[in-house]
């Protein structure tokens, strides 16, 4: 046998090794996931799979129509779960893209705040599909060296003050913190919900943006395209996650976040089981895991958003001091009443009104504004 | 004789059948692949471009309908994008051509043999990094705090406020075509005999007259078939302008088709857009062939 011929013989030795050494581990299958970035991290998903023998393949999306055209990809079968926020889940469970789940499988969901257990953007005829997970609000981020005195409203980003140094998410669903600012600025409109707005009402908010536009430096798409706008001076006011904020403070920027006096709008997000997964056994393993107090700490902890399990907060405090507080995973029901979570905006206006602005007119207009 | 003339006869159509045998064999497959994937996906497109979706589920609804036409024919957004985009693959094709003529023409009949193979690896060393490493590099150049406004603060002058708008996605787009533009221009230059030159000369032609008489008329189908390359790259592309554009009125084609597919999940409407840039190309590459660009390929 010449040198070569031995070579290849010990390349194919060490491949057959490698798998015979794998299957003596318990083998789980793969789980395709659609998440938000940040949300499956090796902290927690590595002892997921090395405990499971589930295997975890990540997709990041950047927003939650991504996520619903993700889920419906290739006949709806090419993603096991997804971490839809409220303003998606909706139509995944209308457009039958997500099965039901049974919450008696996931031991932690005892523990969730009563408000989290069925909440009407994941339970739908008391039929559950899907777990929640965290929420949080969309907070207003600024620059503390440039943007002085510190802000306490939304305005702000309406200002001409930062033309040219303010950034907001290029996402549809941001026309509802404009409806939000005008609700609370603007009483004569009428808006009373953020998400249903009538023509007049949507006509409105509409021209806000319209103004606030010259004033954009960019409509950010990823959170780390927000982190480089602030990072690097383009950008020192702006709509954010608190994700960017921690990241940011993180590389030691000179930025803060907070819940302005209008309050804010905010998400809450679900892991929802594709209608079409072959692996539903991995699905209900994770749905468990991820509801456990110490992964729901961890995940709250990396992106700065509050956990649904109610015995997250000891564990949280003791990974990172004050985090429980910081993040409001133990606040009253008054901030939660300041949050005014994601939902699919649709034509019924929930006052017996049905000519309310749905999703599909959002967008058409969201695409008008940005030119 | 007749018999003879049968048999050569014979001959011939055996050999042209061998003949057709053999282009066969060799482009069967390619032909085959052809059809199967690029002609298949044009008609897919085409096709879908006539349904439409249901707004709320997102559901494809196989019934004909114009709508998505008379959508793009009515909302003056979607004429602002295409004339945007068009404008600014025209400017992109200009931009190149200008930097590219000059340095193609160094290269092929100034430069030496050596300098020559230098200049051509300089010319193809960017097409071997990443394109999007290449485009995050130029964000870098252009931020607020970027190289760009530091060089600029050094030598005095006031910042350029230019990331993330239009101007930063043509000056992105004109250096990474460049390299489409150079190639043909230096190859229709190259073609120019000597002996044409000096006749020129020995008319009483001076380098001006030299230039504009004879080697630019010469050289005109490699800028057309260079141009080809840089107004259908600059056309199709759209994710330049996801990453240096972004502000308000930096959209192109792709990013409105980007958007209904991943945003509105309205494959249809998306389709229907995207006829648009073809239409385009098909008349550009007409005007192109009357040019002459397909000999200078």
């Amino acid at each position: 046998m010449t040198k070569v011929t031995w070579a290849l013989c010990a390349i194919v030795a060490v491949a057959l090794a490698f798998p015979a050494a794998g299957v003596t581990k318990q083998t789980g299958g793969t789980l395709n996931m659609i998440a938000w970035e940040g949300y499956l991290q090796p902290q927690w998903v590595t002892p997921f799979q090395k405990q499971t023998g589930c295997t975890i393949k990540p997709k990041y999306a950047g927003s939650s129509d991504e996520m619903v055209t993700l889920m419906r990809s290739g006949g709806g079968s090419q993603y096991d779960m997804v971490s839809a926020s409220g303003d998606a889940s909706l139509r995944l469970i209308y457009g039958h893209d997500v099965q039901t789940v049974d919450p008696s499988k996931v031991p932690d969901f005892k523990n969730f705040g009563k408000a989290f257990q069925s909440p009407p953007n994941n339970t739908v005829g008391g039929k559950h599909y899907g777990i929640s997970l965290q929420w949080g609000p969309n907070t207003l981020l600024y620059n503390t060296k440039k943007v002085t005195p510190a802000p306490t409203s939304w305005s702000v980003i309406y200002s001409p003050k930062y033309k040219g140094k303010i950034t907001v998410p290029d996402n549809p669903i941001q026309i509802a913190d404009a409806a939000l600012y005008l609700m609370k600025t603007k009483p004569s409109l009428g808006i009373k919900d953020s998400y249903e707005l009538n023509p007049a009402q949507f006509t409105a908010t509409i021209n806000l943006l319209k103004q606030q536009k010259p004033l954009i430096k960019k409509y950010w798409a990823l959170a780390s395209d927000e982190i480089d706008l602030f990072k690097n001076g383009d950008a020192t006011v702006g709509a954010a996650w608190p994700y960017q904020t921690n990241t940011l403070i993180a590389a030691k920027a000179p930025v803060k976040d907070l819940v302005p006096k209008e309050g804010a709008t905010g998400w809450l997000d679900t892991w929802m089981v594709s209608a079409h997964t072959k692996n539903l056994a991995c699905a209900y393993k994770w749905l468990a895991y991820v509801s456990t107090p110490k992964v729901q700490a961890e995940q709250a902890i990396y992106f700065g958003e509050t956990p649904v399990n109610s015995k997250a907060c000891p564990i949280m405090d003791k990974l990172s001091k004050g985090s429980c507080e910081q993040y409001h995973a133990n606040a009253p029901l008054k901030y939660f009443k300041q949050i005014y979570f994601w939902k699919t905006p649709i034509a019924d206006c929930g006052n017996g009104q049905k000519n309310c602005m749905d999703y599909t007119k959002w967008q058409q207009a969201w695409t008008q504004l940005k030119g | 004789m007749a018999a003879s003339l049968d048999a050569a006869q014979g001959l011939i159509s055996r050999r042209r059948a061998r003949r057709f045998g053999g282009a066969l064999a060799l482009l069967g497959t390619p032909i085959g692949f052809f059809l199967a994937v690029y002609l298949a996906a044009l008609a897919a497109l085409f096709v879908s471009a006539f349904w439409t979706v249901n707004s709320f589920t997102g559901e494809l609804q196989h019934v004909w309908t114009w709508s998505n036409f008379t959508t793009l024919w009515h909302g003056s957004i979607y004429r602002t994008v295409a004339l945007r985009t068009i404008g600014i693959a025209a400017a992109v094709t200009i931009t190149d051509a200008l930097l590219a003529f000059p340095f193609a023409y160094f290269m092929a009949r100034v430069a030496g043999p050596r300098v020559r193979a230098a200049l051509f690896v300089l010319t193809l060393l960017p097409l071997w990094a990443s394109y999007l490493a290449r485009v995050y590099a130029w964000r870098l150049i252009l931020d607020h705090d970027g190289l760009l406004n530091w060089s600029l603060q050094k030598v005095g002058l006031p910042a350029a406020n230019i990331a993330y708008t239009n101007t930063a996605v043509w000056i992105v787009f004109s250096y990474i075509w460049l390299p489409f533009m150079i190639l043909p221009v230096y190859a229709a230059l190259e073609r120019i005999p000597h002996s044409y030159l000096e006749a020129s000369r020995d008319l009483g032609a001076r380098g001006g007259r030299t230039l504009r008489s004879v080697i630019l008329p010469l050289a005109l189908p490699g800028v057309v078939a260079g141009s080809i390359f840089t107004f259908s790259l600059t056309l199709g592309d759209y994710i330049t302008p996801l990453l240096v554009g972004g502000g308000g009125g930096t959209q192109f084609i792709g990013n409105v088709v980007y958007d209904s597919v991943n945003i509105s999940s309205n494959l249809p409407f998306a389709a229907a857009y995207a006829t648009v840039p073809l239409v385009v190309m098909g008349a550009y590459l007409l005007t192109a062939r009357r040019l002459g660009a397909f000999e200078a390929l």
